[in-house]
């Protein structure tokens, strides 16, 4: 999975350069999300605007993060949901869970 | 004109196939001349209903044996689309999978069922051919 993970201030932006987020690849980014979490990251702003799909793995993989964010008193939110994406949040009810964002640039106004 | 679509494919027990059979149901549903909604919505449909079938044989009911095949048939007439994915497993019991109401939001699984019957008309799962069948219908007329 092509993921870029770099810090803007206090924040750490994970962006997610698949077209797809899927049972196939979305447990490379549940890791990566642990990993940062585990290494002290306290915000967590994930970019999702390249990808085109996602399925039921893809968004149980970002409740994990949401989980793991509480755990570690932490945070994570999300920007760029695409059309189809934002109606998957839509009919699963998770665009209640997570602060979205439009772009990169209000999330990360909103620290 | 007739527009009858008879796809069928097989495929390896392996998520890695996950896209390859979303983007041919939603490549099929761009070729359906008489729908006449919105093709490129049923067309992300279609993908995310593939995607989370196909799942759903490769790690409920195949055991994630990837030496195993899932079979995959899709039909569409101007009536309806019928996508059919079967599988050799032990099954499972579609009414024990939480999927008539929306999951907990803080539940990590158990979205996929819900999605599929959310997004089609009819969903069962039965026996057929030795295996079981996911048969998921949704009207086009």
């Amino acid at each position: 999975m092509n993921l870029k993970t770099e810090p803007n201030g206090k924040v750490m932006v994970v962006m997610v350069r698949e077209e797809r987020l899927d049972a196939h690849n979305s447990n490379e980014l549940k890791v990566e999300m642990n990993r940062l979490f585990e290494s002290g990251t306290r915000d967590l702003l994930v970019d999702l605007k390249e990808v085109r799909f996602i399925d039921s793995s893809g968004l149980g993989v970002l409740v994990s993060g949401f989980k793991n964010a509480s755990t570690h008193q932490g945070s994570i939110k999300l920007c760029g949901l695409q059309t189809q994406v934002k109606s998957m949040f839509e009919l699963t009810r998770l665009h209640r869970v997570f602060d979205i964002f439009q772009t990169i640039d209000e999330a990360l106004e909103s620290y | 004109m007739k527009n009858h679509i008879d796809i069928k494919i097989t495929v390896p027990n392996q998520t890695r196939y996950l896209s390859l059979i979303g983007r041919i149901g939603e490549n099929m549903v761009h070729e359906l001349d008489s729908f006449p909604g919105d093709r490129e919505a049923l067309g992300q449909h279609i993908n995310m209903v593939l995607t989370e079938a196909l799942v759903n044989a490769i790690k409920h009911a195949n055991s994630t044996d990837p030496n195993t095949e899932v079979q995959i048939s899709i039909n569409a007439d101007d009536k309806e689309l019928v996508i059919r994915v079967y599988d050799n497993g032990q099954g499972f019991d579609l009414d024990l999978v939480p999927g008539c109401n929306c999951p907990d939001p803080l539940e990590e699984q158990g979205r996929g069922i819900y999605i599929i019957r959310s997004l089609m008309d009819s969903v069962v799962y039965r026996k057929a051919n030795g295996g079981n069948v996911l048969e998921m219908k949704k009207a086009l007329g």
